[in-house]
């Protein structure tokens, strides 16, 4: 029925149309929205910005009292590099970073995994968790120097609470979302438990984790450098204290620019090791 | 082994799906089960393979799964539950590396079962590279490794194309000509029913019932889609469905 509508009114209206204008192209409008590799554009923005700046100190329009020059702060990098103080600040901040994440990771995906699994454990830690995000873990510091010591324990503590409570949304999130059908399937062919979890859940959240991770690391970096701040004498952020604390604009830039590194750097580690664990996405 | 539900009634939240159902799939013989859409069809599948628990009657195994059966009661799926993240081989070796097998006999079954499913050249492709009927065949080969007594198969080729359903179902006869394997299979399409069912049991719309038990006798490898008397036997299941199906569709619009 009705297609014989549509047909009597398509009819005439087809007939007259052809000699009605100029035949012209139809209009494209399919385009965007599809975000591509272009490798060389991160650079170049960066290379621009610094080479305006470079130049912008150069010609005294920018003076080194507010700004130092970027082949000022790239000397004391140098420096820093030669005399090997570089790695006495670096080393221990990495340490710092590598077990406070790894223990904030691990304990992370572990609640995340059992409020994704467990309703007992989601009604009993879903509400804690979200009671937990918001706290601003810096505050939390002096309180983790009675806890934990005033050295080395109450860093890990504070960077593993901090990547703690993303990572567990991340995770359980992920859980929630892994495809119930795959699960089904896991219970119909007799896998045990463990087997499900570890086959068919823990992959499935994969990539939810792996985003998470993304944040829980970035958080992991701005904490580093706090609680170096508030009570450290190696470290990148106790040196960027120091530098600021005598106007050494110049160090203090450069310590900037170290931690921003490690910022790229974790997260080129992490693409990689996306690229590794999801490459069956294609 | 024979697999029979007996008296068995189901509900989901206050709404009765299945009423009274009793049902036997006889081994080494294709069981249809055909029904209008929200008959219950795939959950009396899910009751018959101990994925759900009917709220009266019971589901029951008669006589030993043959020796070496390492899942009695295997599914297929209707999308085809392939982990994304394995290729398929490693779908293959995953219902396998559960067992107490060595690495060597699960090759062996790995390799033998991709044989049979004539996918052994695409042992390392990823699911995602496969078309709809491949994965199917995927999913096949799994379930064929745990060397099921009875295949429980939901809507096996309903998410496939007609001409790619065509392929599978002479695949599926071909098999059932080597194994002899029993199945239940769960289908809304009567071609795929008289083609492929030994006994073909019409349900009917919610609360699901069986209404008629049809069997037919020609062997499978002798079915041609051009004869008579399936295309008989299509009609007068058809004409059983057909109001049902109409009362199913108007209940469904009009909730």
């Amino acid at each position: 029925m009705t297609d014989a509508t549509f047909s009597a009114a398509a009819a005439p209206a087809e007939a007259t149309a052809p000699s009605a204008g100029t035949p012209r192209p139809v209009p494209f409008r399919g385009g965007g929205f599809q975000p591509r590799g272009r490798a060389w554009a991160g650079p170049l923005v960066f290379v621009l910005l610094i080479a305006v700046w470079e130049w912008g100190s150069a010609s005294g329009w920018i003076t080194p009292l507010t700004l130092p020059r970027p082949s000022a702060v790239a000397g004391v990098f140098a420096d820093l590099w030669a005399s090997g103080r570089l790695w006495e600040h670096l080393g221990p901040s990495l340490a710092r970073l590598a077990v406070g994440s790894a223990l904030g990771l691990a304990a992370g995906i572990g609640v995340g995994l059992m409020i994704g699994l467990f309703s007992l454990a989601r009604a009993g830690l879903a509400p804690l968790v979200a009671a937990l995000f918001p706290v601003p873990k810096i505050a939390l510091l002096p309180l983790f120097v009675i806890w934990f010591g005033i050295d080395e324990g109450s860093k890990y503590a504070l960077i593993a609470f901090g990547v703690f409570t993303p990572t567990v949304v991340a995770t359980y999130g992920g859980v929630d979302n892994v495809d119930r059908s795959l699960i089904r399937m896991g219970q119909s062919f007799g896998m045990p438990w463990r087997s499900i979890v570890w086959k068919i859940v823990l992959p499935g959240a994969a990539p939810a984790i792996l985003s998470g991770m993304r944040v829980s690391l970035a958080i992991a970096i701005i904490l580093l450098v706090a609680a170096e701040m508030l009570g450290a004498e190696t470290g990148v952020g106790a040196f960027v204290l120091t530098a600021g604390a005598l106007y050494d604009l110049e160090s203090l830039f450069c310590g900037v620019a170290i931690l921003s590194g490690l910022g790229v750097a974790i997260s080129f580690l992490i693409g990689r090791l996306e690229r590794r664990l999801l490459d069956w996405r294609g | 082994m024979d697999l029979r539900l007996a008296a068995v009634s189901h509900a989901y939240g206050g709404v009765e799906v299945l009423r009274d159902v009793t049902l036997e799939a006889p081994a080494g013989r294709i069981t249809c089960l055909v029904g209008p859409s929200g008959c219950g069809k795939s959950t009396l599948l899910r009751l018959m393979g101990g994925l759900e628990r009917p709220d009266k009657g019971e589901a029951l195994m008669l006589g030993e799964a043959p020796a070496g059966s390492l899942n009695p009661l295997t599914y297929v799926f209707q999308h085809f539950a392939l982990l994304p993240w394995r290729t398929v081989e490693g779908n293959v070796r995953l219902v396998l590396e559960d067992h107490p097998l060595s690495r060597a006999e699960r090759a062996e079954i790995v390799a033998d079962v991709l044989a049979r499913t004539r996918l052994t050249d695409f042992a390392k492709a990823w699911p995602r590279q496969l078309s709809g009927g491949m994965r199917q065949r995927v999913a096949i080969a799994r379930a064929l490794a745990v060397r099921p007594a009875v295949m429980l198969m939901d809507e096996p080729l309903s998410a496939l194309d007609a001409q790619t359903r065509e392929l599978l179902m002479d695949d599926l006869v071909a098999l059932w000509g080597r194994e002899r394997f029993t199945a239940v299979y769960v289908t809304h399409n009567l071609a795929e029913a008289v083609r492929l069912g030994h006994r073909i049991a019409v349900l009917s719309r919610r609360p699901g019932r069986v209404r008629e038990i049809a069997e037919i006798d020609t062997p499978l490898d002798q079915r041609r889609p051009d004869d008579p008397a399936l295309a008989a036997a299509q009609t007068r299941l058809w004409r059983l469905l057909r109001e049902e199906a109409a009362d199913a569709d108007r209940e469904l619009t009009g909730a």
